[in-house]
């Protein structure tokens, strides 16, 4: 190619000299670190996690799948449906109302509220289901009274419902707040300067702005509604069949040594924690490019 | 469409943000409240839109009492200080977004809300941005989308809170030619919230100058510069140097010397006399100031140096570049224009033409 020696269109360029990062550790240290976390994390996760549905497979996928033809198996999945069905939506509703109420007024015992909404984080889940159980039990302050109008809460479907909306208060409130704090109030001032009306801004402007935080939070408030065992386990009463949600059915079939259908009844709540994991990083992924879009907005 | 304000008070729970102002805005002016930070300026303007309820007071739309009126059946236009376009929305959709929300009986068909929206672009220059997220956009065109948003609902009076306080200089400066030509196009009642006294003085019909709540002075530009009406306006408009005097028998002192102002100054006591860098010429040192030059810097157009008066105040004067000065250099300063505020508020000022002095007092 002599056209290029006598005409070099571009100067050859410098190889970059491979310079080590300002910040860093020697290339060992670099991999022991990597090394320890990757390993910790394939020690106390992922191996549990496969031992879950090797267990449940372990006997083929016939017994596999035979597991979830047993009745109370499909009982159990409905009942953990229907509770999820009515205690998300119960707390999609709150955590809005909530995140609103604590972003947009100033009002008397403001902090104290957003204090309560975090009580279900540091609260045991057993103490939570206990509670339920002195309100609303037989010998319970308003339980006898209910009782008495054909309404039965403790070991019954109410029960798990208000026990479970108890456990996932918080998740929708506690990713609202800090969104709409940073947002502040100026679209929906702007909606109102041009003649919108309250539901007008709230569809139109506040909830596509919180959309992708509203998302998330009702993913993760979905994930521990299905999977939520301590509260539920103390106002269920484990009545096969009616009161049992899938956590509290994995846990007889275990104590019965049916540990095929424990397992299967586990890797399908397993299989659930992992789509909600993937649907947290896409939405992550989409949320971040929003928030990041809002920032420079 | 004019507004009148009576004794309006904003407390924000023991903080008093306005106390008890008087401010008639006229029809089609444009006016700016000027005032550093704190001084209520955004408060007042939020009132006014009914963004805010007043402690006390009331607010007149033409001779409608707006007081208990909601913001949106105020029909205010506003435009916020960091524009607050619907981010999910695009162009069209966040000027239109006014018409689409009026009840099903007033509300334009499609197609006109389209043409208004066309037509409003046109009117911002900004035609062919109809189908972009506000994302996309530069600051000023955002401005120009907030602006457009606004007018699209035909509002009553125009508010903007510091319509340029998020812009580079460029920007600015463009920005604000091209808003004083839509207002003196469209003739919206304009009130815009500031606190560069340049963008005040430069762009509006009236400036109302805001401190602490109160108002300081209403004037227009030439009025605020030339003749401001306290100490506060003297300082926050424009640069001034003050020096404190003692004023006897109509005469007035600097430390020990005597300064030749040509008037007789009615009042006694202490006060203190304020002049603008521009104000001073060099005297011969027939009643001047002796003072010492400590320092020098090009200002613009003009040469500012800082001097110490024999007394020890500091002073700044402007002198035209090509007069040559150095550090340590002594000059005798005689002030052009001046105004004394004595301690209880009074003030007086005067010039020195070239014939003799003229005094004007007020206040």
């Amino acid at each position: 190619m002599a056209t290029d020696e006598t005409f070099p269109l571009d100067p050859p360029r410098p190889r970059a000299l491979p310079v080590p990062p300002p910040i860093g550790e020697t290339a060992p240290a670099r991999r022991i670190l990597i090394g320890a976390a990757i390993g910790f994390l394939a020690l106390v996760l992922a191996l549990p996690l496969a031992g879950v549905f090797t267990e449940g497979l372990r006997k083929g996928l016939g017994a596999y799948l035979a597991a979830f033809a047993d009745e109370d198996a499909l009982a159990a999945i409905r009942l953990t449906l229907l509770v999820a069905a009515i205690s998300v939506p119960a707390n999609l509703v709150f955590g809005v109302a909530a995140a609103w109420a604590i972003t947009r007024f100033s009002f008397p015992g403001k902090s104290a509220l957003i204090t309560l909404i975090d009580l279900p984080f540091s609260v045991s889940p057993v103490v939570s289901g206990l509670v339920f159980v002195l309100l609303f039990g037989a010998n319970g302050l308003v339980g006898p009274w209910l009782a008495a109008h054909g309404l039965k809460v403790i070991f019954a479907v109410p029960g798990l419902v208000l026990a479970t909306i108890f456990v996932t208060l918080p998740f929708v409130a506690r990713e609202l707040i800090p969104i709409m704090q940073a947002q502040g109030s100026a679209d929906e001032e702007a909606a109102l300067t041009l003649g919108a009306d309250g539901w007008t801004i709230f569809r139109r402007v506040t909830l596509p702005n919180i959309k992708w935080g509203l998302l998330y939070g009702v993913l993760l408030c979905n994930a521990r509604a299905m999977g939520e065992f301590g509260a539920v386990s103390v106002v269920s009463g484990h009545i096969r069949g009616l009161t049992n949600t899938m956590p509290l059915q994995v846990e007889i079939l275990y104590n019965e040594y049916d540990f095929v259908g424990a397992f299967a009844m586990a890797s399908v709540l397993a299989l659930l924690a992992l789509v909600t994991l993937v649907l947290k990083t896409i939405l992550e992924w989409r949320y971040g490019d929003e928030l990041a879009r809002s920032a420079r907005h | 469409m004019g507004i009148r304000i009576r004794g309006l008070a904003k407390d924000f729970g023991d903080f008093p943000a306005l106390h008890g102002l008087d401010l008639d805005i006229r029809s089609g002016e444009l006016l700016a409240l000027l005032g550093p930070s704190g001084s209520g300026k955004t408060t007042l303007l939020r009132v006014l839109a009914g963004l805010e309820q007043p402690t006390e007071g009331r607010v007149f739309f033409g001779e409608e009492d707006a007081s208990e009126t909601p913001v949106r059946e105020r029909r205010v236009g506003f435009v916020f200080q960091h524009y607050a376009l619907f981010r999910h929305m695009t162009v069209a959709d966040n000027i239109a977004f006014g018409l689409t929300c009026k009840p099903k009986s007033e509300r334009p068909s499609g197609a006109e809300i389209k043409r208004r929206v066309e037509e409003l672009l046109e009117l911002v220059q900004l035609p062919t941005l109809a189908k972009r997220f506000p994302s996309q956009l530069s600051g000023g065109q955002r401005q120009r989308v907030a602006l457009a948003r606004a007018l699209a609902v035909d509002p009553r009076v125009l508010f903007l809170d510091e319509p340029f306080g998020a812009l580079d200089a460029q920007v600015r400066k463009d920005l604000r030619k091209w808003l004083r030509d839509i207002h003196d196009r469209t003739g919206y009642t304009t009130v815009f919230v500031t606190h560069d006294q340049d963008e005040a003085l430069e762009l509006a019909d009236r400036v109302v100058v805001l401190n602490k709540g109160r108002i300081e002075q209403i004037g227009t530009p030439d009025e605020i510069y030339d003749a401001p009406a306290s100490p506060f306006v003297f300082d926050f408009i424009g640069d001034a140097s003050r020096i404190p005097v003692g004023v006897e028998h109509g005469r007035v002192a600097i430390g020990g010397t005597r300064l030749d102002l040509g008037v007789d100054v009615l009042g006694a006591g202490p006060a203190t006399l304020f002049v603008r860098p521009q104000h001073w010429r060099l005297g011969d040192g027939n009643g001047g100031l002796p003072a010492t030059v400590t320092a020098t810097r090009r200002h613009g157009t003009a040469r500012r140096l800082d001097l110490t008066l024999d007394g020890g105040t500091a002073v700044e004067i402007d002198l035209a570049p090509e007069i040559a000065v150095a550090v340590g250099d002594r000059l005798t300063l005689a002030p052009t224009r001046w105004r004394i505020f004595f301690e209880d508020g009074r003030s007086i000022g005067g010039a020195l033409g070239e014939t003799g002095a003229s005094a004007r007092a007020a206040g």
